[in-house]
């Protein structure tokens, strides 16, 4: 909302400059969000003149000679100046630029030869004061004073500064005025705030003397007062002038009518021209610009129709049909709904409610007699409507906030006089009034709401006085009487939507007395704050991560229905088919909810490598969404109360069957450490690199984790297109891939980049998912089973072993193998070494185990282990048909 | 023979104390100590002397033997070091090749960094951390927090929705409900994550990230409201900073403010030292960087009393306040980070500049 200084002060005048007034506003609510100069900047060099003399340019036909008589401004005699208006005469009395005179568009007027003519100003144009641009030609300040659009009556001497004439310049402030507080979209509203900011005096409101009348619209009487002012005792003739209905009072709580006749259309004069455009409004003409100055003056929008122009003389406010069509004043062909509301005369609708007029009878050009229409619309429907059609106008953005019924009155006031006094008009007697009892303020008794002092003290941690509460209230209109404990306070009309507590109230007191008096305390008695210990453990997880070399990312929670095809999910797949789809997303690219990391880490590798970035340690952890019919079943080792607080028992798993869970998901490409001088070409990411970085994960949150070849993946045919199908992870290398569990439970799964993946340009990536609450989970336990065991009073004994396996062998089940037949003396075995070769022979290989062994209470000697070294290789030997390599 | 004696010792000292290398000693040990050398056969012809030489020339050969070998030994020794240090100077590494093999080091993403460190202020405040579900009601996301059914935040162009019912939350706010309904007073939370808007511009992306902070006991103040966003602006910004709260609307807090933070570029001037106008605060001295305000009456009053949180949220009976801060943006007035962008494009070439 843009704020006029000039008009600001006629109703409040602090004695305070613009920042003072900045300062008071913003501070009592009212936020100050800039401050704009309009108009020029220094008004010294801006004079009225007195053309003395008016010839033809020799030497151009469009341009005349003219000496002024600037008065004091040119002791030296008149001044010569080159005029290229066509309305410029010998005898007007004009606006001029001296030389030296800067206008609003920063150009500076200096003395200049024009056509060989030499000219020392410029006689000037509305246009170029950034009044207005209505007016062709120059301002002749004869014609303003023969309108009355001069103040005084009198035709000011040569040399009188311009400013005390005609606006040039004021100050304007562009202010945020929060959804609650629709009366301050007007200036007046702004006036009372700053009244209770400042105490400055208000001046009663522009709209307090209405020159119309209630009662039943009547047409003209025969004998119609010239003042303008109506006859309500006058008989009236025949038929009222105009009827309106309204079909849906649900939405138009409130609709109002006037009817003006005798209107002259024409120009605004140059004050409310000044007032419009510094306020960002455009002037078109006087009907129009009076009903932009009414609304910017009381924050009611208002619409005048050319009421010859209304079919039949009747308006209709109704609901349209479903997909009825409309042309509205922008010459777009409008589709609306049946929530929207369009005003229709005979011959069908003539605007969209609340937004847009239409052409047919706009006022204009031949426009005699106006009605017109201030009424009440509904705040959120207006608001639907016009996102739906992708309208919105200064209006609009009124009505959406939904304004009282009373401001409809205080707008029909201000208008009435306005026409009267600007256009010569006649108002007819009487008010065509359509209001819903649920919006007939007169009906409603007035809303009284109980103060309590104490209270105030306690809500804000400083008392204010009963006083100063009293002077606060009633500078903001508020009428109270003094009560057992504080104040019984009367709610005016404008602010019955926004007061209705006494929470409300303090607000009032709390900010009109200065939120900057409060003091900066804590609450007294604070319990110790703590991160939970599966907080504390993501929090491992994630530094694990990065100490391991990998960045974070953060990626987008939307994605595309593309990509998780691009990702080879098949249709029926529960990511893909059980992805949760947005009612109203922003594109098809966030039509869906992510069900894997996978997409935005691709994204932000693609991202990267398009950039010449290859080398690649990625990982995110986010929140990943699935619809289910079945919630995951309550999680009994979470010791976490919080986390149990949206349980799948309340909250929106239950209610939408929507099951959201955090993934972290990792993404390797290209080398997995730089190259450098020592080892220039370092290996590239693959599936063992990855699950490097998840058994580091798992060691920091000592979960032990296990890795199994992904199901349909480590047997069978790879060409065959059937299995390929079947793939638990189709967008895995169907050889490369492992499902991860940690004990029985599956947590995620690893593995390279199936080569098939497309729509990324990388050159191959090592990826991994993992459901970080299951494994936060898991942690969860461990910690807390965690006991101290000795393992420092007696050494360990190590042994190493190779033993030659069939190649399907897996390592896992080597060391199961082992593990199982050692007994209790084993403490540790893990593969240090494999080879295959000549040595071992086709079809085989040597995994190299190294085996700790240890005991609590004494220090092994090789003899204690030859026994538990002979069972293993015997079980290797019977159970995977393994043989010691010599 | 004593000045025999002498002579010999003397002539090998100067000898062993010059010898340049561990041969040139053996053979200096061989000429003089050796089993044929003078010395020691002056030594083994002792016996044979008259009985008033023998003591003085078999102590003065003895001693002088001893003398020898102990400087044989010593000038070894130093040879030995010697060669050593040459040696070692020999192994000399171009220190300021880089370290191999490499230790990339990572980074937390900007938005985790900040995350954290809010976390970490108001942890120290007292506060505990709660996380919540993404997806939301329209009870917890609307409803509960008090907007009014035709609010326009419930407006299919500020709001995601899910189905009729269900919509991406907006703001961190509904774990307020879930936290009151879960616990009773007193309560003092703070509840960071990701939340969703339907706008995307320059200054706007449809997801971002916000914490919410709730203390709900039986006199908590908007003063202490302030108090509290003091520590934190001084935590984050600086501990000369200061805090304004300006009214503002929310509709779950009354009074509702915003709070802004003086500018930590300027000082709090508007402008700097050479006259320019401040770039970050625009002249204004101050940042605004969250909403905040007393828990309004009808929040408490949409909190059902259950088992859990007996005795429940009677307005009559506790206050407190809630604010709600956005992470970006504090990351951003920070870091000084020009674009909302960058946060979600993932750059190695702004992921590597923070975290």
């Amino acid at each position: 909302m843009r704020v006029p200084l000039g008009w600001l002060r006629e109703y409040c005048d602090p004695d305070l400059d613009v920042r003072g007034i900045e300062e008071r506003l913003t501070m009592t609510g009212t936020k100050v969000e800039a401050i704009h100069h309009y108009g020029v900047r220094e008004p010294e060099r801006f004079v009225v003149g007195r053309v003395l003399t008016c010839e033809r340019h020799p030497d151009a036909d469009r341009l005349s000679v003219c000496t002024v008589d600037l008065g004091c401004a040119a002791p030296d005699g008149p001044a010569t100046i080159v005029c290229g208006a066509p309305n410029v005469a010998a005898g007007q009395t004009v606006a001029v630029a001296c030389p030296g005179a800067v206008m609003p568009d920063g150009t500076k007027i200096k003395r200049a030869k024009l056509r060989g003519v030499a000219s020392a100003g410029m006689i000037l144009a509305e246009r170029e004061l950034a009044i207005g641009d209505g007016r062709e030609g120059i301002i002749v300040l004869d014609e303003l004073l023969r309108d009355g659009q001069i103040a005084g009556g009198q035709l000011p001497a040569p040399g009188t500064p311009l400013a005390q004439v005609l606006p040039l310049a004021d100050e304007v402030v562009e202010l945020e005025i929060t959804p609650n507080r629709p009366d301050c979209l007007g200036v007046y509203g702004v006036a009372r705030e700053l009244h209770a900011a400042t105490g400055a005096p208000l001046t009663p409101a522009p709209w307090q003397q209405d020159p119309g009348s209630g009662g039943p619209l009547r047409a003209a009487p025969d004998t119609g007062s010239a003042a303008g002012v109506p006859d309500a005792g006058a008989p009236s003739t025949g038929a009222p002038p105009a009827v309106v209905q309204v079909e849906c009072p649900d939405l138009c709580p409130r609709f109002t009518a006037r009817v003006f006749e005798n209107v002259t259309l024409g120009q605004s004069p140059p004050w409310l021209k000044a007032r419009l455009s510094a306020a960002g409004q455009r002037p078109i003409n006087n009907v129009v610009d009076i009903t932009n100055y009414v609304m910017l003056a009381t924050a009611q929008p208002l619409h005048a129709f050319d009421l010859d122009r209304v079919a039949g003389a009747r308006l209709t406010v109704r609901r349209a049909d479903d997909g009825e069509q409309v042309q509205t004043l922008d010459g777009q062909t409008r589709t609306l709904d049946e929530q929207m509301v369009v005003i229709e005369d005979a011959e069908g609708p003539t605007s969209i409610a609340g937004l847009m007029g239409g052409a047919r009878s706009e006022v204009g050009e031949g426009t005699t007699r106006v009605l017109l229409e201030v009424a009440t619309w509904d705040g959120p429907n207006i608001h639907r409507t016009g996102w739906a059609l992708g309208l919105r106008s200064e209006a609009s953005a009124r009505f959406e906030k939904g304004l009282a019924p009373a401001q409809c009155d205080y707008a029909q006031a201000l208008a009435t006089r306005l026409l009267i006094d600007l256009c010569g008009a006649t108002v007819l007697a009487g008010t065509i009034d359509l209001t819903s009892p649920e919006a007939d303020v007169e009906q409603l008794p007035s809303p009284h709401v109980p103060l309590r002092e104490a209270r105030v003290h306690a809500i804000l941690g400083v008392p204010v006085p009963r006083a100063r509460q009293r002077e606060i209230l009633h500078a903001l209109d508020f009428q109270t009487q003094d009560s057992d404990d504080g104040l019984d306070v009367t709610v005016p009309p404008l602010r019955r939507a926004d007061i209705t507590r006494e929470a409300d109230l303090i607000e009032e007191v709390a900010r009109i007395d200065g939120l900057e008096k409060l003091p900066a305390t804590l609450p007294p008695r604070r319990p110790a704050g703590r991160l939970a210990p599966t907080q504390r453990l993501r929090r491992r997880a994630v530094d694990a991560l990065v100490g391991r070399g990998l960045y974070e990312t953060v990626g987008w929670t939307f994605t595309a229905p593309a990509t998780l095809a691009q990702l080879r999910l098949a249709p029926t797949d529960p990511r893909r088919a059980g992805a949760v789809a947005l009612e109203n997303p922003l594109s098809e690219e966030h039509a869906l909810l992510r069900t894997t990391l996978l997409g935005s880490l691709l994204d932000s590798a693609a991202h990267n490598a398009a950039r010449g970035q290859r080398d690649l340690g990625l990982f995110e952890v986010g929140t990943v969404f699935a619809s289910r019919p079945q919630p995951r079943p309550p999680d009994p080792t979470s010791s976490e109360p919080f986390t149990r607080v949206f349980g799948p028992d309340r909250g929106p798993l239950g209610v939408a069957g929507v099951h959201e869970h955090r993934a972290l998901g990792v993404l390797l490409s290209g080398r997995v450490t730089p190259a450098t001088w020592q080892a220039p070409d370092p290996p590239r990411a693959d599936l063992y690199a990855v699950k490097g970085i998840l058994e580091a994960l798992g060691d920091a949150l000592r979960v032990p984790l296990d890795y199994r070849p992904a199901a349909g993946s480590a047997d069978g045919d790879a060409t065959d297109r059937a299995h390929e199908e079947e793939h638990l992870h189709p967008f895995l290398h169907p050889g490369r891939a492992a499902a991860v569990f940690a004990g029985e439970q599956p947590i995620g799964w690893l593995g390279e980049l199936h080569p098939f993946v497309a729509g990324w340009e990388l050159d191959g990536a090592a990826v991994a998912e993992i459901d970080l609450d299951r494994l936060i989970a898991a942690a969860e336990e461990g910690v807390q089973a965690r006991r101290y065991r000795d393992l420092i009073s007696f050494p360990a004994l190590r042994q190493d072993i190779a033993v030659i396996l069939p190649v399907e062998v897996p390592a896992a089940a080597a060391i199961a193998v082992v593990c199982d037949a050692a007994g209790k003396l084993l403490h540790e075995a893990r593969v240090f070494d494999v080879y295959s070769g000549p040595q071992v022979g086709e079809g085989r290989r040597s995994l190299a185990l190294a085996l700790s062994y240890r005991a609590p209470d004494r220090t092994l000697a090789d003899t204690d282990v030859a026994p538990v070294r002979e069972r293993i290789l015997t079980a290797l030997r019977e159970q995977l048909g393994g043989e010691l390599r010599g | 023979m004593t000045e025999r004696i002498e002579q010999l010792r003397a002539e090998a000292q100067s000898a062993i104390l010059a010898a340049a290398g561990g041969e040139a000693l053996e053979e200096l040990r061989v000429r003089y100590l050796g089993r044929k050398a003078e010395l020691p056969q002056i030594l083994r012809g002792v016996r044979e002397l008259a009985p008033a030489e023998r003591g003085a020339v078999g102590k003065a050969a003895n001693e002088a033997r001893q003398e020898l070998e102990a400087l044989i030994a010593q000038r070894a020794a130093q040879l030995a070091e010697d060669q050593l240090v040459r040696s070692l100077r020999d192994e000399r590494l171009d220190v300021t090749l880089p370290g191999a093999p490499p230790q990339p080091v990572g980074r937390l993403h900007v938005l985790t960094a900040t995350w954290r460190e809010l976390e970490d202020i108001f942890v120290g405040l007292g506060f505990t951390v709660l996380e919540g579900p993404e997806v939301e009601t329209v009870h917890y996301n609307f409803d509960a927090l008090n907007h009014s059914p035709t609010h326009p935040a419930r407006a299919r162009t500020d709001t995601f929705y899910v189905a009729e019912d269900v919509v991406l939350r907006t703001h961190t706010s509904p774990m307020q409900i879930r936290a009151m309904e879960a616990h009773p007073p007193p309560l003092y939370v703070v509840i960071p994550g990701r939340v969703y808007r339907p706008d995307s511009d320059a200054t706007h992306t449809p997801q971002f990230h916000q914490v919410e902070g709730l203390a709900v006991d039986t006199d908590i103040t908007l003063a202490d409201l302030k108090g509290t966003l003091l520590a934190f602006a001084r935590a984050v910004f600086g501990e000369d900073r200061d805090v304004r709260l300006r009214p503002h609307f929310f509709p779950f807090t009354e009074p509702s403010v915003e709070v802004d933070v003086s500018c930590f570029h300027c000082s709090g001037n508007g402008f700097l030292a050479d006259g320019a106008r401040c770039y970050l605060c625009k002249g204004e001295g101050w940042l605004e960087v969250l909403g905040a305000g007393e828990v309004d009456p009808n929040v408490y009053a949409h909190i059902p009393t259950s088992e859990r949180n007996e005795p429940g949220y009677d307005p009559e009976r506790v206050q407190g306040f809630a604010w709600g801060m956005g992470i970006e943006r504090i990351a951003m007035l920070k870091h000084g980070i020009p674009d909302l962008r960058l946060y979600y494009e993932n750059d190695l070439r702004f992921l590597e500049q923070f975290g």
